[in-house]
Parts: structure tokens; C-alpha cells; sequence
């Protein structure tokens, strides 16, 4: 067990945890977030995704004590329910969404693209999303969400 | 959502419940000026439990604050149950959407509509039985009380947003009238349903609920669920299928910090540890010595094999006479068909949360059957019935049956050996290679046609597997956990076929839609041959079987679909006009054509002429069905490019012709649809689930291929039929059924290749391009 100092969101918590613990089980278990989800623990489907200072990583299998330095942001750090994102509010006004349970992955994968890239071209943006699931294939949905959102970026 | 705060008594009650909830303490009776009548059961009704379907309480409450808060069986996980059911009660009552609150599916609360599934919710709740029922009682009842005590005639009555006003100027509200009582009444069978045309909630493109929620990352799952004290289990399944316990080395995993308890019931391990990470590595540690299962049939020749096995016989339609129609025909056409098993594959592993203690259980859990879990769940703790409580809490999409049930159960068992309450996460593994999977299917059909080309006879002769499914109240051993915990699960039994008897049931679309389905002179098929035979064979299956999204239906489609337009390129005629040519039923006909119309169907035979060259070829197929027989009517056009050298098949473009009865939601359908069409193209391309001679070898997203979200999406368009006077049917599993037989014959169209193997993976592309 180690005394693990962690930026997620904004807030610094401290945990007390095995090093090797997975980030997502420490912000779902010990930070009670419900953003980052466990899909597959293989890092195959993207429902656990978080940004580490700006970049897309696989909570599941990210080890706590490798990020204890860097800004996490999570899905619920984006936006809030009363101030979405723009990008959360595109998702909204497309109704983006059917379960929902993979959407960490797909709004934050787009978010970091878009962020480095705003003028990302539909082949980048296949090529960003190619490792990211959602099996209620709600696909037209999203990619419009996202294209809605990369517009008011120009 | 707020997690109700478990009872310190031993049963559960709803009145508890609704205490708690500070409605109904005062009773009143409206009775006298409602006829009481008997409440209907038909197979997807209100099953009896302590909350009597018959009463009007049982669906409905009226708050002291004019908040409706209505209990459904029915629950939402992603297919827009929470927010069409709303929508139907805040209609029915005049109120304001954001006036209802919807409970869902809790066996202490709501009635027991037993499962959540087959396209059964829209028929169930959403005609004249049940929830749409209740509401259109209670308004009703309401306008009633209103009259006497405004002393007007009824009729002079008008509601808007729970206020009843009369002509006088006068108005009562809702709570002014039953404000935190009972109605105690029954639902009344007359009780009229307001006329799509007066809708004002109902038939709107209303956003779900749920997505502010949902896109910031507050929305509460199964997996989020947390009690005071609870600690993390992990299971261990057997390594291969039908292994079975030696021994377990609970020292193994004594150095894992964390690690509260081993459990082994027969066949049943797992760990439990204080957190989620030391479970998981205390399941991987565990020592487990198992006895090898008897092996697996080989997959290559599984399709051979498993239909020589004894199987449980249906004989749908028989008209007696296909011998001689074989025998006195043109042409005589046969073609098998295959399909694999397929897996749900849920985004999110399953997970549960279970309080056991001694005299009673608390379950969250993300099943689509709260009550049957609940009947498991007591067989399987030992616990009497009402003592246990099962609260759906949503997981991720399920598709049918994923593992929700049995991780409910794991969760059960480990809770019940540590005496605290369990969260139980499956791991993709886990979940992947013991769920139950859609079924494997042969379909071996054959045809006979006169001179004109036209088809005088069909004779369709169905194989698939099965074993377990849904553990339904009383068979726990449907599923894995209840089997390893010593239940045996349901395996077909062998028996002949008997002779159709009754009328036509096509539930499963094992009768193809050209067919005129003629039982003791009554046709209820939807098409016009008359010389017809449709037998059903189930088959014991070597894994876990159960209802996967458009399950049987799916699979058969498929195979009549194609079949279709593989005799309609024989006869060298339209596919389009070929279907109309056999086909009855106006509302099949009507989807057919507008389906056509709106893709700007290409009129001619398949395949197409021009497609000779070796590059990318085009082409556009049509497939239609009366879902489940008469739940559900579709066509669908699909347009493909073929890059023949790569065998590779993206969709361009699909145009579905969609008809449901009146439409409570338009963009919740829109959603299914798009939904249900993408994920039968996935499903199409590249699902199936694999095995070697002993264990399932496609256990994650390596090795089970599914289409990420980064792929050429098709342009989707749908045309809603207009239905409004006919009743609502299922509208989830409409799309989905078509998809696979719509792509194969847009290949056949572009290529001249017909695929009659699911998935069209590129080699078997390239195959059947070369044959």
C-alpha cells in the first residue's frame, strides 16, 4: 500500500492504495466517480477512457501510481449537468446516445483529438475512434454530435 | 437515482415503500362508479404477485403535490423504455412530463410484467392492458370525482396539466382530488385511450431522459451502485466447458492482502476482497484443479453434427401435399443456410451488487427479469421468496439475455458466504465465454416453381441449438452460476413433431412471409403459397443458448430472405416485384414498395451485369418481414460496394420502410432503428464466436469482431408508415432481423455471389467469388 496523491477533475484527493491498482478502480471505487467504466479491462473498448493531461488513456489498465503526477480529467470533470461541455451539449442535442455506458470513450477520444487537431479530417477522426465500442451502435448519432462540435471550433 | 434504503423489517413491502415515500395514507373509495371486471392474461401480461395488476394502486399514485408516480414491469436499458412510458402516462393523465416519475421494475414495488424483452413492452404497456390501461383509468376516475363533487355531468369536463375545469369557470386539481390516497379501484377494461390525433405527449420526438445524465457522467449504473459496507468478489470459471471442481487451493491466494473469503459451492468459485483490485488479482492467483470437460464437437463440421443429433420437433404448417408439388414441378430449388453462434457482448461486463444476510436479500441488478431473479435468487440462498428484493439498476446494454442474471446470482452467492454485501464485476472473459449466445442455425429450404417461375410450394426444415435461457422463475440452472451451483439448466427434449393444430404461430419467423400459413382452413400467413411445410427441430447445444436481439428471427430471416431472391434471380424477375408477387398481407406489401420507392429502386433481375470487372462492385439488395408474424412490419434496402480482390463489404447505404402502429416516440424509434440496423451489419460482417476441441476461443475484442465506432458509417434512411388506428407493436428488433439477408443479396446483386454463411467475413467473400 502506498499514499497516492491525485489531481482528477480539478480536486487533488489522497488515497491510500496498492500502487499497482488500476486508475479505474480507484476513481470508481475510492472517488466514487461514475464517468470511467469498466468495459472490457483489456483497454479494447474505450468505456474506461480519461484524459491524463490532455491524452486519451485506458483507466483499466493504467497502474494509479503512473499518473500520480498529471491532471485526470474524467467524463463528469468535462462538464456538469448544468454546464455540459459544448461537446457534451452537441451529444445532448443529438440524442447521442442509447445505453450510454460507452460514451467516456467516444466523447473524450474526440475531445482530445479535436483538441489537437481541430480541423481533423473524417479519415482522422476514423482512425482516432477505430479503437473505441459502442454496441448499441448509436454511430450516426455520435459522429454527427462530433461534427457539430468540430464546426463551431473553425 | 436514489437507491430505496432496505426495509429493518423481514418482508418487504410495498406499502413500506410508499410510506417512505410520504404518498397514500388515506384511503377513499371512487369504487361505485367504476365496473370492477376481470383482469385479462395473455401470454406477455401481468403475472398475480403481492402487487395485484388488477388494481389501479398498483400502477399509480397521485401525490399530495400533484406528482404522478407510476410502477412499471417494464425497464429501460437504452432502448428508450423510461422516457416513452412517461411519456404514455403524462399523455393519458394530462400532466406534464415532468410531473411523472417512473418507477421501474422493483419487486417491491412494481407488478411483475415477468421480462423486459422480445419486443413485448410497446404491446404490453401500450395498448389497452396494463400501464396505458391504469392511466386511462385513473384520468377517467378522476373526471368522475371531478362531476360530483363540481355537481356537472362528466361530459362538460375538460383536463389540462392535472387541473379538471368545468364550464363554470371552476377546476379541481389532481391532488385536490386524490392527493396522496388510494384510488381504490380497479382498472376498468373501458377505460378509453386518448386518439393519437389528440396526442400531446404521446407520437412527439421527445429527447430521453436520461442523456444529461448519461453524457456528463453522473448517471447512476448497476456498476455504480454502492452500500454501506460493501466489499468486491471476482468468480472463477472452469477453464474449459463441462470442467468440473477437484480441489481448490484456498492457501493459494492467503498472500493477497485483502482477500476475505474463498467460496466454493459444487462448481461454483469465487473470491471476495476488500477492494476491487485485490479480488481481481485473488481470482487469477486462485489454484484451481479441474476435472477436463468432455470436449467440444469441432467447429468446422458443427453445422453437420449438430443436426444429427435427436431434437425436440415443431411442425409449424403442414398443407400435406409437398411431395407432390416437389414432384409435379418445374424446377425444383434448395439452398442451406447457416448461422452462428453470436454473443451479446455487452459494452460494460456484467456486475451486480447483493445484500444477503440472514433472513433476507437485497439485489441490484441490471436484469431485464427482476421478478424471475428474484424467484432464483430465494431457490439458490434458500431464502423465502419475500424476503427477497430485487431493484433493477441499469447496465449497459443487453441485447437479450447477457450476464446480468448470473452475475445477480454470483453476487447472491458470495454475499450469502461473507454475510456483507458483494459487488460482483465479470470480467470480459468471464462474460464472453460462458453467456448465452444467440442461437447456431441451419435452415435448409426448398422450393418448387412452375413454368412462369412462379413458386407453388415451400419446404423450410429448421436446426437450432439450445440450452438453458432464460432462468424464467423456476430453472435457475439456466444460466452458468445456477448450473456450476448444482441446477441443471433446460436441454431440449427429444420428440416428433405433432401436427399444426392450432393457428399459425410464426413468433420465431420460422415460417417464411411468402407463405399463406393455411391451419384448419384459417391462414394466418402473410404471403399465398399454399403448399407449405414449415418443421422446426431444437437441438441440444454445447454451449449456453438464450434470446439475443431478434432471436430464431433474426437467423430464419436470413435464411427466407435470401432463399427469396435467390429463386427471384432464377426466374430471371425483380426482387422487388418477385416479393409482391407472393405476397397477402397489405401492411407487408405497403413496406415492400415504399421501401423501393424511397431507395429509387433499381428494377431489374440480379445480379447486376455490369459488376464483371475485378475492382469494387455495386450493388443493392431487399429483404422484408412481419415480425414475429404480426408484431412489427420492415423492408429494407441495402446498397454495398464489394472490393472483390480484398473481399471486403462496406454498406453505403441503407432504406428501411418501418411500420409499428402509432408511433409513441419517433426519435426513440429513429434511434432503435439506426441502432438495430448498424449492429446487424456488425453482427453480419464479422461476429461469431469461435471455439477449439475443448474451450470458446473469441473471449475478448481481438478475438470476437465487432465494428468499432471508427468505420465508414451508411447513410440511413427511414420512412414511417402512418398507422395510428392500429395497435403499437414491438419496434426494437424490427430492423435488426433484416440486415444480414438485405447485405447478402446486395453482395449477390453486386458479384453474382451468394453467401449463405453468417458472418461475410473476407475470406468467405473471396470464396464465394471464386465458386
Amino acid at each position: 500500500m502506498a499514499n497516492i496523491s491525485l489531481t482528477v477533475n480539478g480536486h487533488v484527493h489522497s488515497v491510500d492504495i496498492d500502487p499497482d491498482t488500476p486508475l479505474l478502480y480507484v476513481l470508481a471505487d475510492e472517488l466514487n466517480l461514475r464517468g470511467p467504466k469498466f468495459g472490457c479491462g483489456l483497454a479494447q473498448c474505450g468505456a474506461c477512457t480519461v484524459l491524463v493531461s490532455g491524452e486519451v488513456v485506458r483507466s483499466c489498465v493504467m497502474p494509479v501510481s503512473a499518473v500520480k503526477q498529471r491532471e485526470i480529467t474524467t467524463l463528469e470533470g468535462l462538464g456538469t449537468p448544468e454546464k455540459p461541455h459544448p461537446l457534451q451539449l452537441a451529444f445532448i442535442d443529438a440524442g447521442a446516445a442509447q445505453c450510454g455506458f460507452c460514451l467516456s470513450g467516444v466523447i473524450l477520444t474526440a475531445k482530445a483529438l479535436l483538441d489537437r487537431q481541430p480541423k481533423a479530417t473524417d479519415e482522422d477522426l476514423r482512425e482516432a475512434l477505430g479503437g473505441v465500442l459502442c454496441r448499441c451502435f448509436t454511430h450516426t448519432r455520435m459522429i454527427r454530435a462530433i461534427k457539430t462540435y468540430q464546426a463551431t471550433l473553425r | 437515482m436514489n437507491i430505496p434504503v432496505p426495509h429493518q423489517k423481514k418482508e418487504f413491502s410495498r406499502r413500506d415503500f410508499l410510506m417512505a415515500s410520504g404518498a397514500l395514507v388515506v384511503t377513499f373509495s371512487a369504487a361505485s362508479v367504476i365496473e370492477p371486471l376481470a383482469f385479462a392474461q395473455g401470454p406477455f401480461d401481468t403475472h398475480p404477485s403481492h402487487i395485484d395488476p388488477a388494481k389501479l394502486d398498483s400502477w399509480l399514485a397521485v401525490a399530495s403535490d400533484g406528482t404522478v408516480t407510476a410502477y412499471t414491469g417494464k425497464c429501460d436499458f437504452g432502448q428508450g423504455m423510461l422516457t416513452v412510458q412517461t411519456q404514455l402516462v403524462a399523455e393519458e393523465l394530462c400532466v406534464s412530463i415532468h410531473n411523472v416519475k417512473l418507477i421501474q421494475c422493483d419487486t417491491s414495488v412494481t407488478p411483475d410484467q415477468g421480462t423486459t424483452s422480445g419486443s413485448q413492452s410497446t404491446p404490453t404497456n401500450f395498448n389497452s392492458q396494463n400501464l396505458a390501461q391504469a392511466a386511462a383509468t385513473a384520468r377517467e376516475a378522476l373526471i368522475v370525482i371531478a362531476a360530483q363533487k363540481l355537481a356537472v355531468p362528466a361530459g362538460q369536463l375538460t383536463v389540462e396539466d392535472g387541473v379538471i375545469h368545468g364550464r363554470s369557470g371552476r377546476s379541481l386539481r389532481y391532488a385536490d382530488l386524490i392527493g396522496g390516497q388510494h384510488f381504490n379501484i380497479t382498472l376498468n377494461p373501458a377505460a378509453k385511450r386518448r386518439s393519437p390525433s389528440e396526442w400531446k405527449v404521446l407520437g412527439k420526438p421527445i429527447p430521453s431522459l436520461d442523456r444529461v445524465a448519461l453524457m456528463t457522467g453522473t448517471f447512476e449504473f448497476v456498476h455504480n451502485v454502492r452500500v454501506p459496507g460493501m466489499v468486491h468478489g471476482r468468480v472463477v470459471r472452469p477453464p474449459e466447458s463441462g470442467a468440473a471442481v477437484v480441489s481448490v487451493d484456498k492457501k493459494s491466494v492467503e498472500s493477497v492482502p485483502g482477500v476475505i473469503r474463498v467460496v466454493v459451492r459444487d462448481n461454483f468459485v469465487g473470491v471476495v476482497a476488500q477492494k476491487q483490485w485485490q479480488a481481481a488479482q485473488a481470482a487469477k492467483l486462485l489454484k484451481v484443479t479441474w476435472k477436463p470437460g468432455p470436449g467440444l464437437p469441432a467447429q468446422k463440421d458443427f453445422y453437420d453434427s449438430f443436426r444429427k443429433q435427436p431434437s425436440h420437433d415443431a411442425m409449424l404448417v403442414d398443407s400435406g401435399d409437398m411431395e407432390g408439388s416437389l414432384q409435379s414441378a418445374s424446377k425444383v430449388l434448395k439452398a442451406t443456410y447457416l448461422h452462428p453462434y453470436q454473443a451479446h457482448g455487452s459494452i460494460g461486463s456484467s456486475c451486480a451488487v447483493a445484500d444477503v444476510q440472514a433472513d433476507r436479500a437485497t439485489v441490484w441488478s441490471a436484469t431485464q427479469s427482476v421478478y424471475p431473479t428474484q424467484h432464483g435468487v430465494s431457490t439458490l440462498t434458500g431464502l423465502p421468496l419475500d424476503h427477497v428484493r430485487v431493484i433493477f439498476a441499469r447496465g449497459p446494454g443487453c441485447y437479450g439475455i447477457n450476464a446480468a442474471d448470473t452475475v445477480s446470482y454470483d453476487a447472491a452467492l458470495l454475499s450469502q458466504a461473507v454475510h456483507r454485501p458483494v459487488r460482483v464485476q465479470l470480467t470480459r472473459q468471464d462474460e464472453f465465454i460462458s453467456e448465452n449466445y444467440g442461437a447456431a442455425c441451419v435452415v435448409e429450404q426448398q422450393v418448387a416453381l412452375d413454368p412462369n417461375g412462379s413458386i407453388t410450394a415451400w419446404n423450410c426444415e429448421t436446426w437450432s441449438a439450445s440450452l438453458g435461457g432464460r432462468p424464467g422463475y423456476d430453472k435457475p440452472g439456466n444460466v452458468i452460476t445456477g448450473m456450476l451451483a448444482g441446477f441443471a439448466p433446460e436441454t431440449p427434449t427429444p420428440k416428433e413433431a405433432a401436427a399444426p393444430a392450432e393457428k399459425l404461430r410464426n413468433g420465431n419467423n420460422a415460417v417464411p412471409s411468402y407463405l399463406a400459413g393455411c391451419i384448419a382452413g384459417k391462414c394466418g400467413g402473410s404471403g399465398s403459397i399454399r403448399s407449405e411445410r414449415v418443421l422446426t427441430h431444437s437441438v441440444p447445444s454445447p454451449f449456453f443458448t438464450g434470446p439475443l436481439r431478434s432471436p430464431l428471427r433474426l437467423q430464419n430471416t436470413f435464411a427466407h430472405e435470401c432463399f427469396m431472391d435467390e429463386i427471384s434471380a432464377y426466374a430471371k424477375a425483380d426482387p422487388v416485384a418477385y416479393r409482391l408477387r407472393h405476397l397477402r398481407d397489405p401492411r407487408v406489401i405497403d413496406v415492400v414498395k415504399a421501401a423501393a420507392k424511397a431507395a429509387n429502386w433499381d428494377a431489374r433481375p440480379s445480379p447486376r451485369s455490369m459488376n464483371a470487372g475485378n475492382g469494387i462492385a455495386r450493388g443493392r439488395g431487399i429483404a422484408c418481414v412481419a415480425y414475429e408474424g404480426d408484431n412489427g412490419y420492415a423492408a429494407l434496402v441495402a446498397e454495398v460496394e464489394v472490393d472483390k480482390p480484398a473481399g471486403e463489404i462496406r454498406a453505403t447505404r441503407f432504406v428501411i420502410a418501418h411500420d409499428c402502429g402509432p408511433i409513441s416516440n419517433p426519435d426513440g424509434v429513429r434511434n432503435q432503428i439506426e441502432g438495430g440496423l448498424l449492429q446487424g451489419m456488425s453482427r453480419a460482417l464479422g461476429e461469431e464466436v469461435t471455439w477449439d476441441d475443448r474451450k470458446v476461443t473469441s473471449i475478448d475484442w481481438e478475438t470476437y469482431h465487432t465494428l468499432p465506432l471508427g468505420i465508414h458509417v451508411p447513410a440511413i434512411d427511414i420512412v414511417f408508415m402512418d398507422r395510428p388506428s392500429e395497435p403499437a407493436t414491438g419496434a426494437g428488433e424490427t430492423a435488426i432481423t433484416l440486415v444480414a439477408a438485405a447485405l447478402g443479396n446486395a453482395i449477390f446483386d453486386a458479384t453474382g455471389a451468394r453467401l449463405r454463411e453468417v458472418p461475410f467475413t473476407p475470406d468467405r467473400v473471396k470464396a464465394a467469388l471464386c465458386g
